[in-house]
């Protein structure tokens, strides 16, 4: 993906940026002080990410940057551009949800929902890179990631359910 | 080969019910992981204004005045409001209205409110915090319990009473002496249950409009938008007829969003000023001051016992630390006291509870409300009293579990109760008589059981109309749009309310639409708090369908030319169930029956039933039905460090009909996981200064995936007769037992009792060490008790 900056000069503590985001690319003008998280769901409208903290603490905001997990209240707006980045926007594809989505919503493992997106994106990543992960694996990937309502019960079960359906061969 | 199990196939058709007691998924999966669904802070308006709230930083501090010019001149400030513009008292218990949106005169714990600011950005309305001047006389905080019963010329509320004392009561239900007596034991313990949050991930937010046609329109992250109407009306003098409150989706409540609050009066008078939205998120820092979460409690606690374990007599004693306000506190105190009964037989039982005001931020309901302080010590006294007369804990409850249809000594009206069910399945399927005392040393077991109220019996403010109204509405294509007042936070609510409609009309869920939390636009319900909102919108939801079917059922016997009482709806269809052939499209029948009556509507709705308890104070602790649940946790404890692993917990729960397995597993599962939390780690602490130590969630601990172990639930069914379809409550009562049940696993484990929550590992170490205090009750001189027994009608005044 080209990275090329758009321009580096800044008006009113503000900067034009091309964030690559669900493969779309967009030219947002930003703070220079503002945070992946206020960019998306501030100047873009993708709300899908939610916050809990701010400060780092609780997985809420989780997003992908080239695949890897990051939380988006801590990158700062100017630092993301160039690489892909994946929101909860850009997890279903041709407007069929994403493996994940289904497993989450067929077992009800979202529950107040608030911490979903967060982990259906760490879950992504974990799944991407590890196809077949054994349950600890899951445990410790969405590690980060806090839920209060669900005891994360349902929350693995989904994971392991995504699994069995991704890997199970086609008729 | 398919391996895949759709949710149908999981259970298939049972109880011959189409959609109730199914594995069926919720109706708001789809959006929520989509991230499609709409919490407050997600809501932009053209000319949005952002809100800030200066918060005192002083405990105790007398106000000599606000200045607010500075404030004012920053550019991009639109409005800076102080307690003068909203004097008015309000609080959600009608004779305990002691909070200020904005603080008057006094600040009370550090985070109370004193101003607020609407400017265009967050980052403006944050720097004109620091220009607003606020003259503080400081006192002295009072930061204990004992410090306020102690602090007798020293007050932070003028309207009590007594100095510092919010509420207290005493009660004495059958002779408590001669239970005494009888015993041929007696056993006393002290026991201390620390504060702790709510911690939902979503924080607080508000967003306030006020159009031109002088009607006010708050989105608030509430779980009792009713309630913040109310106060609205009171402290804005608007009619509420001018006022509409939309709860928005919560995102995790626990109790923690059941108090109107500050921030949403002050956006609503903020919005009024300036005439554009104005919206306010707080901060993780301030949701700890907000939070309304549990009462720390110091508790004491007597029972006299037979040899062979028979309960004779309780006298229980609770001091609750209520921080500055009164919020739910006065339910709160009568909690701590009420539901001891409602599990094994007790023949005496004497309550003295007292709540007190501290500066530190005041506490509320949080899952559970006040019952599982008590219910700890209970617990736990009871494995201890096991344990000295060489019975087997579990065998003593069981010999004493309360019989369906029983009314307990308190005036209780216990209907159906599977405690023994409980008791026996997780006994059996942990394998705790292989275990109990069995274990190699570190390991261990512990066993509790325990009581919740599937909703209150009365509303907070008293009145005589439905806790809960439905009104349905279906339309010429067939489709069916349920509203009401419910609100969803997670637990399910809407879901409820399609599944209900879908099952007495025949439909499929997704073809119902469910409009809930606007008061413009839907019936009153009293709001997600007291595990109320299955039991009640559900029985509404079935009136209001009987009351459409009725009509639907009289144009449908004409066509069919079969009577209306040989008439069923299934699968989308009115049809005979004599001659099942013989049917009409659902969607034809409610044009038929248009065509008849005109616009189709109906509404239901649902009064919990009268209770015995007539003493002044039986308000609290009645309900249209008990659930019940018992829990063994196994964990092993290393001696040389203290810490907790938690290997694995058991746990069953009588939830009446489990009115959908999966929504029931997800609240029992979600209730296990916060009692862990609080049990082990959890805790809201204060410095000397009143200042909270760790208002922020890297530092107030609570578990992960890594520290949740796996949770084995059972689902033990009673089909109660007040719940609908014989639903009872799922989403407080299974936190109950868990917590008590680690604290006798420790004792099992490493020989220790550890009578404080949480238990942490120097606690143990200290015990180990026989270093550990028990905790310490004040001495306090509670009112002369109210007598009653059931079946005697009276009525004592009393003053607290
Ligand atoms: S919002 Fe909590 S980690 Fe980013
Ligand atoms: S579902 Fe509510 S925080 Fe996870």
């Amino acid at each position: 993906m080209s990275s090329e900056n758009l321009s580096s000069e800044t008006i009113a503590g503000k900067r034009l940026l091309r964030l690559l985001v669900n493969g779309e690319s967009h030219e947002v003008a930003c703070r220079v002080t503002h945070s992946l998280l206020e960019v998306l769901r501030e100047e873009m409208g993708l709300t899908g990410t939610k916050h809990g903290c701010e400060l780092g603490e609780c997985g809420t905001c989780t997003v992908l940057v080239d695949g890897q997990p990051v939380y988006s209240c801590l990158m700062l707006a100017v630092e993301a551009e160039g690489p892909e980045i994946t929101t909860v926007e850009g997890l279903a594809q041709g407007g069929r949800p994403h493996p994940l989505q289904r497993a989450f919503s067929d077992l009800s493992a979202a529950q107040c929902g608030y911490c979903i997106p967060g982990i259906l994106l760490a879950a992504k990543a974990l799944l991407d890179k590890q196809p077949d992960p054994a349950r600890a694996d899951i445990e410790e990937a969405l590690s980060g990631n806090l839920c209060r309502c669900t005891g994360y019960t349902k929350i693995i079960e989904a994971v392991e359910q995504a699994v069995a359906q991704t890997n199970e061969p086609h008729e | 080969m398919r391996k895949r199990m759709s949710p149908m196939s999981r259970d298939g058709k049972k109880n011959g019910f189409s959609v109730i007691g199914k594995p069926l998924p919720r109706i708001d999966g789809p959006a929520k992981c989509a991230g499609d669904t709409r919490y407050a802070d997600d809501i932009v308006m053209p000319r949005m204004l952002f809100s800030r709230l200066l918060r005192s930083p002083h405990p105790h501090a007398l106000i000599h005045g606000v200045s607010v010019r500075r404030a004012l001149e920053l550019p991009g400030v639109h409005a800076v409001i102080t307690g003068e513009d909203v004097p008015t008292k309000f609080g959600i218990m009608p004779s305990t209205q002691d909070e200020e949106a904005l603080a008057v005169d006094k600040v009370r714990y550090v985070g109370d409110p004193v101003a607020a600011v609407a400017a265009v950005s967050e980052d403006v309305a944050e720097e004109a915090l620091r220009l607003i001047d606020v003259d503080y006389q400081v006192l002295a905080p009072i930061l204990s319990i004992e410090g306020a019963l102690e602090a007798e010329d020293h007050r932070i509320h003028a309207w009590n009473r007594r100095a510092n004392i919010q509420k207290a009561v005493s009660f004495e239900f059958g002779e408590v002496d001669a239970g005494f007596e009888a015993a041929d034991e007696i056993f006393e313990g002290t026991y201390f249950f620390q504060g702790n949050t709510h911690l939902p991930m979503e924080q607080y937010c508000a967003l306030a409009t006020y159009t031109p046609d002088g009607k006010l329109t708050l989105w608030s992250s509430t779980q009792t938008p009713h309630y913040v109407h109310r106060a609205l009306s009171r402290v804005l003098d608007l009619p509420m007829g001018h006022i509409r409150v939309i709860a928005t989706p919560v995102g995790g409540g626990f109790g923690g969003k059941s108090d109107p609050f500050s921030h949403e009066i002050a956006v609503a008078k903020l919005a009024m000023i300036t005439g554009r939205p104005v919206k306010i998120t707080l901060n993780r820092e301030e949701s700890f001051y907000v939070h309304r979460g549990r009462h720390p409690v110091k508790m004491w606690m007597r029972t006299g016992v037979k040899r062979d374990g028979t309960l004779t007599g309780m006298w229980f004693r609770s001091f609750l630390d209520g921080g500055g306000y009164s919020s739910y506190g006065l339910a709160t105190v009568y909690y701590t006291g009420a539901l001891q009964t409602v599990t094994y037989d007790l023949p005496a039982y004497k309550f003295e509870g007292v709540r007190v005001f501290t500066n530190k931020p005041p506490c509320g309901p949080k899952r559970g409300h006040g019952t599982p302080q008590p219910r700890f010590a209970m617990e736990v006294q009871l494995d201890e009293i096991a344990d000295k007369l060489g019975l087997d804990p579990v065998e003593l409850r069981l010999k004493q579990v309360v019989e369906p249809n029983t009314v307990t000594v308190n005036g209780l009206r216990v209907s159906t109760i599977g405690l023994r069910e409980c008791i026996e399945k997780v006994a059996a399927s942990s394998g705790w008589k292989e275990k109990h005392r069995l274990l190699p040393p570190g390991h261990g077991v512990g066993f509790a059981a325990s009581s919740y109220i599937s909703g209150a019996g009365l509303p907070i403010y008293w009145n005589d109309m439905p806790h809960s109204g439905v009104q349905l509405r279906a339309d010429r294509g067939g489709g069916v749009t349920v509203f009401c007042g419910s609100t969803e936070i997670g637990q399910g609510s809407d879901s409820i309310l399609a599944f209900a409609v879908a099952e007495e009309l025949g439909l499929r869920p997704e073809d119902v639409r469910v409009v809930t939390a606007d008061t413009d636009l839907t019936p009153v319900d009293l709001g997600s708090y007291s595990s109320r909102v299955t039991v009640m919108t559900g029985n509404a939801a079935i009136q209001a369908c009987g009351n459409l079917r009725e009509r639907l059922f009289e144009v449908a016997s004409e066509v069919l030319e079969v009577p209306a009482d040989d008439l069923e709806m299934e699968d989308g269809r009115v049809r005979s169930r004599s001659l099942p052939d013989r049917g009409l499209a659902f969607a034809e029948c409610v044009e038929r029956a248009e065509t008849r009556f005109g616009t189709l509507g109906a509404t239901g709705s649902y009064r919990p039933p009268r209770h015995p308890g007539d003493y002044k104070g039986a308000g609290v602790g009645p309900t249209p039905a008990y659930s019940y649940s018992a829990a063994v946790v196994e964990l092993h404890c290393d001696s040389d460090t203290g810490e907790i692993r938690i290997d694995k917990v058991w746990i069953a729960h009588d939830c009446g009909r489990a009115f959908n397995p999966l929504w029931v597993q997800g609240q029992v599962e979600g209730s296990v996981y916060m009692a862990l939390g609080e049990v082990l780690m959890e805790e809201q602490i204060f410095r000397k200064s009143g200042v909270h130590k760790i208002p922020s969630i890297l530092e107030y601990k609570s578990p992960t995936t890594l520290e949740t172990p796996p949770i084995e639930t059972i689902l033990v069914e009673t089909d109660d007769p007040e719940g609908p379809f014989g639903a009872k409550e799922a989403g407080q009562g299974p936190l109950l037992p868990v917590i008590p049940a680690v604290s006798n696993a420790v004792y099992d484990a490493v020989g220790v009792r550890i009578h404080e929550i949480p238990v942490t590992p120097d606690k143990i170490l200290r015990a180990l060490d026989q270093r550990l205090k028990d905790p310490t009750v004040p001495s306090f001189e509670f009112p002369t008790p109210i007598r009653w027994a059931p079946g005697q009608g009276v009525e004592v005044p009393q003053k607290s």
